[in-house]
């Protein structure tokens, strides 16, 4: 196990004309929980997504564990790498989604056990036992049952976070958790979220929730445009941000 | 007060609630009953005079001698038979079309879209005939290395029977829509549900069978029905192509004994009964794609008759199509 978890070196990424990431480079020790704010369409999400390949890097290295992401190193080459082994890789980190992205067909239950027992081939009995202790951590073990539909906003992202949690990945990465729930529900979230980083849980959170990156974060980034504009421990970068940008962008939240 | 306690007047749940009434509603109700009524009268009741004899207007008489005779379910064998066949064929086509409509390989995708372009654009009709004249052009078929030996060898004069070209031209042609409406169902899944399923490492055709297939089901399952029950009336286009199915034998016996309009009434009423045991098994398949995408299933249509035989008056509850009923105070309603 190294203990740099995620190592970015001038991560680019383009759609079409628009380079929507323009040499990302930062690092995330393990257990860290690194918090990424910024402005919309500054590419914290579009990180987010490549680190879990569901984006394609354009050009820079970005390793997750020692692993370079969507490419394996081999006698001096890069080999593309085939669809079962991005799974593979995938399965390893977590994500949560903005819009929970839970299977709505499927119970609570049933969405947090088809990774486990479809995807890693877990005996059925130990993923539902274990599901049911995850269920039962994010506060759901009364709705085992339930179907997404019959839950709150903060309850699906809470069975989002179990599902995510039962693949017992070695990193999580939050892809701004809270921003589709209503005021009230945004603390069970984020409990649930501090619970996991006491447990050391290396975590990635774009965010909006300044006071959550300020409590619970070891790291704060500060992005813009691509790129990374400034990154430092959260007090530090909240208080006295060195940069003009940082300073607008705290001025016009906070 | 009954209890002797006094009730305040101003708060909402001790006000009676008077109903807005509806007159218009028993206007229609009483002029579509009478419609109703002419109809039945006219179907079933009414006679006709022809040079002096009386005889019934729809001869039921010869309608029922008919509707259950061995040549007539026997078609009718052969219609559901070759709607079955076309209709699994034409899925499995579907499929693998949407596939291939939405794969990143343009060659695969251009030759989807050519494959659908021709097929709908050329009259079913013509289609049929052409199979049927098909060992015209190909007067054997051979598998084997292509360009180069054959490994096996069918005579297709011998080998295409009629129900073989009518099951197998109309699994062609049906396939062409049917791929469109699998295509709609599976973009209809958000895209959200995909990447959810690969961040938990679901290979792509797991998640196709897993989470996006499952949840196409509700777009795909109505115009599904829709393309069967059409199909089992297309089937009486293999007429041309000289299967014995129900239209092609009714006209044979029609041709036999000038029974023309009881006849059709034969086959109307055979097709009319296959097409409402699809509707009902479309509804309960509907049904159980439904999971999940509503709070609470509705009632089945037997479970709302079972509910509505046991409603008792002056009871608050639901009735049979789900109104609240006997709840006089506002309070009773959620």
């Amino acid at each position: 196990m190294t203990d740099v978890m995620v190592d970015a070196e001038g991560v680019r990424k383009r759609f079409g004309r628009q380079e929507v990431l323009r040499g990302i480079t930062l690092q995330v020790r393990s257990g860290e929980v690194m918090c990424i704010i910024g402005p919309s369409g500054s590419g914290k999400s579009t990180f987010l997504r490549c680190i879990n390949h569901l984006e394609k890097v354009d050009a820079g290295r970005l390793t997750v564990d020692g692993q370079l992401v969507g490419y394996r190193e081999h006698g001096g080459k890069l080999y593309e790498l085939r669809d079962r082994e991005v799974c593979e890789r995938r399965a390893d980190v977590g994500m949560v989604f903005q819009h929970f992205n839970l299977f709505p067909h499927m119970t609570a239950l049933e969405n947090v056990t088809v990774g486990p027992i479809r995807v890693k081939g877990e005996d059925k009995a130990v993923a539902v036992e274990r599901a049911k202790q995850m269920l039962s951590r994010v506060g759901l073990a009364e709705k085992l049952e339930a179907y997404p539909r019959q839950l709150s906003g903060g309850q699906q992202q809470r069975v989002a976070i179990a599902r995510a949690l039962c693949m017992q990945p070695k990193l999580m990465l939050f892809d701004e958790p809270t921003s589709a729930l209503d005021p009230e529900l945004v603390s069970d979230v984020l409990d649930v979220m501090r619970s996991l980083a006491d447990d050391g849980m290396t975590m990635i959170v774009v965010t909006h929730e300044i006071g959550f990156a300020r409590e619970v974060g070891d790291s704060l980034v500060f992005m813009d445009e691509g790129v990374v504009v400034e990154a430092g421990p959260p007090k530090e970068v909240l208080s006295s941000p060195s940069q003009e940008r940082t300073q607008i962008f705290l001025s016009r939240i906070l | 007060m009954a209890n002797g306690r006094t009730r305040d007047l101003t708060a909402p749940t001790a006000m009676p609630v008077v109903p807005i009434r509806h007159p218009g509603r028993w206007v229609a109700a009483a002029v579509v009953v009478l419609l109703a009524a002419m109809l039945a009268h006219s179907l079933f009741f009414s006679h006709v005079v022809i040079n002096g004899r009386t005889r019934e207007r729809f001869e039921w008489n010869i309608i029922n001698q008919y509707f259950l005779s061995s040549e007539i379910l026997k078609a009718l064998g052969v219609t559901i038979a070759l709607t079955v066949v076309a209709m699994a064929g034409g899925i499995t086509i579907g499929i693998i079309l949407a596939i291939m409509r939405l794969s990143p390989n343009p060659i695969v995708t251009g030759s989807a879209w050519l494959y659908i372009w021709f097929f709908r654009g050329t009259p079913v009709l013509v289609q049929l005939l052409f199979w049927y004249n098909a060992s015209y052009i190909f007067p054997s078929f051979s598998l084997g290395i292509p360009f180069g030996p054959a490994l096996v060898h069918f005579n297709l004069n011998t080998w295409l029977t009629p129900f073989l070209v009518a099951s197998v031209g109309l699994a062609l042609n049906e396939g062409a829509y049917m791929s469109e409406v699998v295509r709609a169902g599976l973009i209809s899944v958000d895209e959200g549900q995909t990447e959810a399923a690969q961040s938990i490492g679901m290979s792509r055709f797991m998640t196709l069978r897993l989470i996006v297939v499952p949840q196409a089901m509700r777009v795909i399952i109505p115009p599904t029905g829709n393309e069967t029950i059409s199909m089992l009336k297309t089937t009486s286009l293999a007429s041309v192509v000289t299967v014995s199915e129900l239209t092609f034998t009714v006209e044979q016996i029609m041709a036999a004994d000038y029974r023309t309009v009881p006849l059709f009434m034969v086959a109307s009423l055979q097709y009319l009964w296959v097409t409402s045991v699809l509707m009902a098994g479309q509804y309960y398949v509907e049904r159980h794609y439904a999971k999940g995408s509503v709070r609470q299933l509705p009632p089945t249509p037997l479970q709302r008759l079972r509910r509505g035989l046991l409603i008792r008056p002056g009871k608050a509850g639901y009735g049979r199509f789900g109104e609240v009923y006997g709840a006089p105070f506002i309070k009773e309603l959620p």
